[in-house]
């Protein structure tokens, strides 16, 4: 009997195998695009781990000095009276135009950093004694080990698969030399199993500070915002593809009610009959999620590098642009692929199991949807008020996108009562007999069509919204970099000695030079980076504050106040008035907070004098050279030349903003191509709607054919249908694109990187998406259109004769 | 000589459709019209009848220029339909000829109402007092602003003969109109029908099994294998 009902079910595919091949589209589209962002995450997480597993980072608790570098003479100290520390030395170095980083630890007190020690395992491990001594051994991942080779000038080159990207790891005297930076230390790990009776920091060390490991943060937590907000795009795209695996299998449930009805006639129960179509519907699901974890695979593969590039960029978060098939990855996507077409077919096959024996075999069931809409569009409001109330009454990132999805969720399911509700009006306003009967048989269309547009909506939607945010964003950006990049020439010295000549020598020439001198300090929200500033109109006229208090810059310069950052002040609460302690002894006021995008750590600014008293060691390198614009090249030349300083130390004005809004642009590629991914989604699922609904169009359209009407004619009204349709529902997409993208800027944003954005609005791009939709409205019809255009007469008299 | 041609012109003046050796074949090549020839008067009644598959439906739908015919010609009301294309077909079936079918085939989004004028309303002859009549008569008044689906088969079908006279037709074509019905409903459909064509001067071609239908009618012609016996 099996065998017989197999073939009865799989008789319907073969007939409606443009059905089955949508199905299976459906499917792959969804779990592709949610397999890419998954892989992408994974592989970024796997980044971070393999980082903190090899470089023991966040481990152990870390002692430093706020003031700056810590001498070699305090580690002395640590060492001989007990402390077991292991010195560490970073700093960034330029090898061949690309930066990577250098980590030299004291290997003789640490030797068992896991990344050493897993060379020191391989089948030809390096003798321990190269690595200590001069030349010494540098050990980098394959692809940066292969170009430092080519390198003349550095000791020889071991590649590791275990160290991360765009990293050197080697001892820490050869990194004092690479790094020109002689008996400095950035900070001690402390090592586990302490001798008991050691003499507490405070009497031995008292200006270092000991941070303990969980109080840093690491590239995982810096980067779970970026990732969580990747997972929600991947989750916006995977429903987008399930609403076509729903009217897809919704439809072809209801054109096998008749042979449902005729099997349990024969005596298959539809207990049988239900696990067999279960069966079939697993079977469907692995092979669309496996064509799904295909096109996921080659999709993330193609947009790892440009997140690994932004990773590092924004958070220094070590990425490899590499992907890896993982089977934990395959086996979820799959997972993710059954769940979610059992989801989609859920309501489909609930309906069917519930169908009375003697039903009708029609599809007026199925379309008998419109009834509900009222209902569904209360379901709907019910979801948008509750996105709002808990948007409004409860902080957090998970609570925004919870918001954010009560709206979205809540304006799909009241689209097709909106569209009913609009197409009667316009209905009661024609005045032809083919214009009233264009205007019915599209609200007559909708339930068949709805799953798709509402499709469209949320990619609409998400479109306007993300693309708002992200122009809103860049023009903020711009604008900010012009205010914050007010120096026509950046320069950073090899050495603070340097620094000092650079200074002098500039200073006749220039209008200006400002030193730009920081320090890492520790607060509870994190590092904490304090800058010392000299008090010139160049900030006073352009730093862009976003909340002052009176005086501000007065009240900084005379050493009574701070500035901080935007992170710092949604962070922890501060605003102007607050007090911010930025030492043990040095509490000061908060005089205003200033934005700062990009940065995903707190920032405070204090006048120089403040800054040396809290760090005398902070280094003098860098500074912003104020100058007549045009004589920008020929100083930056002068400079080079003067004191031999490679290209990359002496950068114009012009061309760091260009470097910024490039890592601003590359942040953005992924949300863009997945923005332009679902869109595209959705506009299949209008063209596979349409298909699938093809053989239903005829008996409506035939009537019309039969009185008067020609094939022609028919099929541009049904081009129309398509554009009309869609263009309504562009029109509903923008205002709650526009609430989305306040969502995005307001909380979003604000509760993942910790700064709030000003909305601006450009209709220009709305125009332009509103040509774009009715172009693929329009091309998506065209198919349907140009059957029926070409529809011999006697098929479309078949459709008379078929109803006999 | 000169009766002949007075004799072609009284028949040209009083017939309304000339049927002239079509001949039609299906795609693969059986042939299911062979030379069939028949005429129809204004004003005139005619029952096509025959088994089966014997191609009355084939040659109602070349009357109502739906399909094309092979070989001969179809002149309705002095136009070759051979000589129109699908523009010109579509043209002809708005102004001069009306539809009933077996399965109604009413325009499912429309009310009753509308569905009762949107013929009229395509060829531009809407006479909003002679269609209130047809609702009247066919007792259609308290169902006009249902939908299709809301009606019976017989009320369905009574819309579509009101849907078919709004325009008043030169030609109502009919393929088994009450084929769907029950005897009663039927019998009602039938008169209301022959009433109806009586009163506007439309002739009818109407395609039936039922011999006790085709009596009702002023001629009665039967097709069989292909041809007109």
């Amino acid at each position: 009997m099996t065998g017989a009902v197999i073939q009865a079910l799989m008789s319907h595919w073969r007939r409606h195998w443009l059905q089955l091949a949508t199905l299976l589209i459906g499917i792959a589209l969804a779990t592709g695009l949610w397999s890419a962002v998954q892989a992408i995450n994974a592989e970024a997480r796997a980044s971070y781990q393999q980082a903190s597993d090899q470089l023991a980072l966040g481990l152990f608790d870390e002692l430093r000095d706020p003031s700056g570098p810590i001498p070699i003479e305090r580690y002395v100290v640590l060492r001989r009276t007990g402390w077991q520390v292991a010195a560490v030395l970073e700093g960034s170095l330029r090898v061949a135009g690309r930066t990577v980083q250098v980590m030299g630890v004291d290997m003789v007190a640490y030797p068992a950093l896991p990344a050493v020690t897993q060379i020191e395992q391989s089948e030809t491990p390096p003798d321990p004694a190269d690595m200590l001594t001069a030349p010494g051994r540098l050990l980098a991942a394959p692809d940066l080990a292969q170009m430092l080779r080519t390198q003349s000038g550095l000791p020889p080159v071991l590649t590791s698969d275990s160290i991360p990207p765009d990293l050197i790891l080697t001892d820490i005297g050869v990194a004092e030399t690479l790094l020109e930076k002689s008996g400095q230390i950035s900070r001690l790990i402390v090592l586990p199993d302490q001798p008991v009776g050691v003499p507490p920091l405070s009497e031995i060390a008292p200006e270092l500070e000991r941070v303990t490991a969980s109080a840093r943060l690491d590239a995982a937590s810096l980067t779970d915002s970026f990732h969580l907000n990747l997972t929600a795009f991947g989750l916006l795209s995977f429903a987008v593809g399930l609403f076509i695996v729903h009217g897809t299998v919704g439809l072809a449930f209801a054109q096998r009610r008749a042979m449902i009805r005729t099997l349990r006639a024969l005596g298959v129960s539809m207990r049988r009959l239900i696990w067999m179509i279960m069966a079939e519907l697993t079977i469907l699901a692995l092979i669309g999620g496996t064509l799904g974890l295909i096109l996921g695979f080659f999709l993330a593969g193609a947009l790892l590098p440009d997140v690994a590039a932004t990773l590092r960029g924004l958070y220094g978060a070590p990425v490899d642009g590499q992907m890896s098939l993982q089977p934990q990855w395959a086996l979820a996507g799959l997972a993710m692929a059954l769940a979610g077409t059992l989801l989609a077919s859920g309501h489909a096959l609930y309906r069917l199991a519930r169908m009375p024996l003697l039903t009708g075999a029609g599809l007026h069931a199925w379309r008998g949807a419109a009834a509900g809409q009222h209902r569904t569009g209360l379901i709907g409001l019910i979801l948008i008020a509750g996105g709002f109330a808990i948007g409004f009454a409860i902080d957090g990132l998970v609570a925004g996108f919870a918001m954010v999805g009560g709206i979205l969720t809540g304006a799909a399911l009241t689209l097709p009562f909106l569209l009913s509700l609009a197409l009667s009006m316009f209905q009661r306003r024609a005045r032809g007999p083919v214009a009233q009967w264009v205007w019915a048989d599209m609200r007559a269309q909708l339930p068949g069509l709805s799953l798709a547009l509402m499709a469209l909506l949320l990619a609409l939607a998400a479109n306007i919204g993300v693309g708002t945010m992200v122009s809103s964003f860049r023009l903020t950006f711009v604008g900010w970099l012009d205010q914050r990049l007010t120096s026509e020439v950046y320069v950073t010295a090899i050495d603070n000695q340097q620094g000092r000549q650079i200074a002098e020598w500039l200073d006749p020439q220039v209008d200006a030079v400002l030193p730009i001198r920081s320090v890492e300090l520790t607060h509870e929200i994190g590092p904490l980076f304090l800058y010392g500033v000299e008090d010139h109109q160049t900030y006073r006229d352009h730093w862009p504050l976003i909340a002052t208090s009176a005086g501000e810059w007065d009240r900084v310069m005379a050493g009574k106040a701070v500035l901080i950052n935007e992170q710092l002040a949604r962070r922890a609460g501060l605003w102007p008035g607050d007090t911010l302690t930025l030492k043990a002894d040095h509490t000061l006021t908060v005089a205003g907070v200033y934005s700062d995008y990009g940065n995903p750590t707190g920032q405070a600014i204090v006048s120089m004098p403040q800054l040396d008293q809290i760090a005398p060691g902070a280094d003098t390198r860098r500074f912003g050279i104020r100058l007549a614009p045009e004589r920008a090249t020929e100083i930056t030349q002068a400079l080079r030349q003067q004191f031999d300083l490679p290209r990359q130390a002496v950068v114009q004005q012009a061309a760091m903003k260009a470097q910024s809004l490039a890592i601003f642009d590359n942040t953005f590629v992924v949300t863009s191509a997945l923005n332009v991914l679902t869109l595209g989604v959705a506009g299949f699922a209008i063209l596979t709607s349409l298909l699938t609904l093809w053989t239903q169009r005829l008996p409506q359209v035939t009537p019309v054919w039969a009185l008067g009407l020609t094939r022609a004619q028919l099929a541009r009204l049904e081009l129309l249908r398509s554009v009309l349709l869609a263009a309504f529902t562009a029109v509903m997409a923008l205002p709650l694109g526009l609430v989305l993208a306040w969502a995005l800027l307001a909380v979003i944003n604000v509760q993942a990187f910790g700064w709030r954005l000003p909305m601006f609005l450009f209709p220009v791009d709305w125009a332009y998406l509103f040509l774009l939709t009715l172009l693929a409205a329009f091309v998506a019809a065209a198919l349907p259109a140009l059957r029926l255009m070409r529809l011999p007469p006697a098929d479309l008299l078949k459709v008379f004769a078929n109803e006999r | 000589m000169a009766l002949h041609i007075v004799a072609g012109i009284v028949q040209g003046v009083f017939m309304l459709l000339n049927i002239e050796k079509v001949q039609k074949s299906y795609p693969g090549g059986r042939p299911v019209l062979r030379d069939v020839s028949l005429t129809l008067d204004h004003g005139q009644t005619l029952a096509l009848t025959g088994e089966s598959g014997s191609g009355k439906s084939t040659l109602l739908n070349l009357a109502a220029a739906l399909d094309s015919f092979d070989g001969g010609e179809i002149t309705l009301d002095g136009t070759a339909l051979s000589t129109l294309d699908d523009r010109g077909r579509a043209a002809l079936r708005r102004q001069s000829v009306s539809l009933v079918f077996q399965q109604f085939n009413l325009i499912p989004s429309l009310t009753v109402a509308q569905n009762l004028s949107f013929h009229a309303r395509l060829a531009n002859r809407e006479d909003t007092e002679w269609t209130a009549q047809l609702a009247e008569r066919l007792g259609l008044s308290d169902l006009l602003a249902r939908y299709p689906e809301n009606l019976s088969g017989g009320q369905q079908q009574r819309v579509a003969i009101g849907r078919a006279m709004a325009p008043r037709p030169k030609l109502l074509l009919a393929d088994e109109p009450t084929g769907n019905l029950d005897e009663t409903a039927s019998a009602t459909v039938l008169d209301l029908m022959l009433s109806l064509v009586a009163e506007a001067g439309t002739a009818l071609l109407l395609v039936t099994h039922s011999l006790d239908i085709a009596a009702r009618l002023d001629r009665r012609a039967h097709l069989t294998g292909g041809h007109i016996a």
